[in-house]
């Protein structure tokens, strides 16, 4: 009997859990990507809704992640050999995000506990997957690792713990900043509400980031129609280096 | 102001490509070179990759001799017919460079390669170069000196397939020309130059051509190699930016009329001292890459494959 309590009591958390939901607004919705882009900054803010009063256990915290679309990457590695610094070898990290940025409403191992990063796959450790590393290569950790490093000195990934601002447990805000050399696609931002190191709720929604004008119509002809982007391309050179230097003459001779 | 390049899908500021395009303009306006042996390694340093500058100089080097060539043509200065066979091996060479370059690409070795020819040619070039404006200098002082020595040609008669050139007065084989050919195509392929660096003294001392036709000849054989590998890059790698050609070649056009007028009133042997300073510079600092352990042993990649 003592047992079966036990067991209802935890059946029954999630479910009390659970009515608390998170209702989003983003300041954008898509990031364009124009021949001035230098960067972006996205507003998250949102409310907690319930239908009963705010719990009085564990306050409420709030992690938000951005995460850009997930890509496989080639890792190299190099080494001395005849005394320069050389490629020697690589692995393949099966898929990282080209963007990532978790941000916190208090310090990351306070508001979550690691089973729930587990699953969730929140921190930036876990959203890479290397799962089908070569064997042979000897810590193929290291290699995930570096993609953490390079990301992070090129500022694509971060954590900013303490950024989410949290009112009254009910209102949140973040701003999230992307840097200029954003890769397009979809981009997901994701936005946890936890207690006690507990995901209680969960929310997910798109934000799309698509090179534009100019920029997109360049893009895609030079891998759609190459042969005739690469006629252009030097057609356009062409006329611009004689267009210059004729206007030169032009004014040389007046 | 930060422009994003749709290619390279780097933000990089406007005017610092413009100022470098500049800076390489002035450079090839008082030496009379094309800079793309400049142009190339100075686009690495700014963040471009090396894939991406080198097929995108490939690309404003055509563009930069274009007006040349058209004075060139306009004056008579250009031997056609020897154009026509340095351009035979120039394709050659170009099609085997691209070749390597996509083949050590998928390897992960291109920037290596293309750094690796980078130190080599430019420390070889700049190092000659210092000696020979050195000399010149030495020279100068002591008043007069030997006359030039005799360009030795007794080896090229030898060969078969001769083939008259009119224009240059030569009765020579096809075979020096179009090896000459090849290995400035290699070269604009790998290194994104156009090789007159190269091909300049070659076609002086090898082929032996006379000197009035040399430069036009030489912009001729360079304007059509390197269309050739802009569209070679253009078709297997996707790597030439427009948006960025176009602002090196703006700085670079306005760069080279700036650069002609101070070139008149500097004295040419001090000019080329210069020159070989900045070329040896440059070729120290790409070594350095190479040599001194770097803070980052790991690079990421795209999946690469072909």
């Amino acid at each position: 009997m003592r047992f079966l309590l036990i067991a209802i009591s935890l059946f029954a958390l999630p479910a009390q859990a659970a009515e608390e939901e998170v209702v989003l607004g983003l300041s954008q919705d898509r990031v364009a990507i124009t021949a001035d882009f230098d960067g972006s900054e996205i507003l998250i803010f949102g409310a907690v809704k319930r239908e009963t009063p705010i719990p009085v256990t564990e306050p409420l915290e709030v992690i938000v992640t951005v995460s850009g679309p997930q890509q496989p990457v080639l890792v190299r590695r190099k080494e001395r050999k005849f005394g320069i610094w050389i490629n020697v070898d690589s692995v393949l990290v099966d898929s990282a995000p080209t963007f990532y940025a978790v941000a916190t409403s208090a310090p990351f191992d306070q508001v979550i506990t690691d089973t729930e990063d587990l699953r969730y796959r929140i921190s930036i450790e876990r959203a890479i997957r290397s799962v089908g590393a070569a064997m042979h290569i000897r810590g193929a950790q290291d290699f995930a690792d570096a993609v953490v490093r390079v990301r992070e000195s090129e500022e694509l990934y971060s954590v900013r713990e303490n950024t989410v601002a949290v009112d009254q447990q009910t209102l949140f805000r973040t701003a999230i900043d992307m840097p200029a050399d954003l890769t397009e696609g979809d981009y997901t931002a994701r936005i946890f509400l936890t207690r006690n190191g507990k995901v209680v709720s969960h929310y997910e929604t798109n934000i799309d980031v698509r090179k534009v004008g100019l920029e997109r119509f360049l893009y895609s002809m030079s891998r759609e129609q190459p042969f005739w982007y690469g006629l252009m391309s030097l057609a356009i050179a062409i006329a611009a280096g004689w267009g210059a230097s004729a206007a030169f003459r032009l004014l040389r001779n007046n | 102001m930060q422009i994003y390049l749709p290619i390279a899908e780097v933000s990089v500021n406007a005017f610092l490509l413009l100022g470098l395009g500049g800076m390489v303009g002035i450079l090839s306006g008082m030496f009379g070179v094309g800079g793309g042996f400049l142009m190339t390694p100075l686009l690495f340093f700014i963040g471009i990759p090396p894939v991406v500058a080198v097929a995108t100089e490939a690309n404003q080097i055509v563009a930069s001799s274009f007006s040349g060539v058209l004075a060139h043509f306009r004056r008579r200065t250009v031997d056609i017919k020897m154009g026509l066979v340095l351009q035979a091996g120039g394709l050659i060479g170009a099609a085997f460079g691209v070749l390597v370059f996509n083949y050590l690409k998928a390897q992960g070795q291109v920037d290596l390669l293309v750094k690796l020819c980078y130190v080599v040619f430019l420390g070889v070039v700049g190092g000659l170069m210092f000696i020979e404006s050195l000399n010149a200098i030495r020279k100068s002082k002591k008043s007069g000196g030997a006359p030039a020595p005799r360009r030795q040609r007794g080896w090229i008669h030898a060969l078969p397939f001769k083939m008259r050139f009119r224009t240059s007065g030569l009765y020579i084989s096809v075979i020096p020309p179009i090896l000459v050919g090849i290995s400035v195509g290699i070269l604009a392929a790998i290194m994104g130059v156009g090789g007159g660096f190269i091909m300049v003294p070659a076609m002086i001392y090898i082929l032996g051509m006379p000197t009035k036709v040399v430069i036009g000849t030489s912009l001729f054989q360079i304007i059509t190699v390197t269309a050739f590998t802009t569209m070679l890059h253009a078709t297997t790698n996707y790597t030439v930016d427009i948006v960025l050609a176009v602002l090196l070649l703006i700085g670079g056009v306005i760069g080279a009329q700036i650069g002609t007028r101070i070139g008149v009133y500097m004295k040419a042997e001090q000019l080329r001292i210069l020159l070989a300073l900045m070329v040896i510079m440059v070729c120290a600092t790409l070594a350095m890459d190479l040599l001194l352990t770097p803070s980052e042993l790991f690079s990421l990649g795209a999946q690469g494959g072909h």
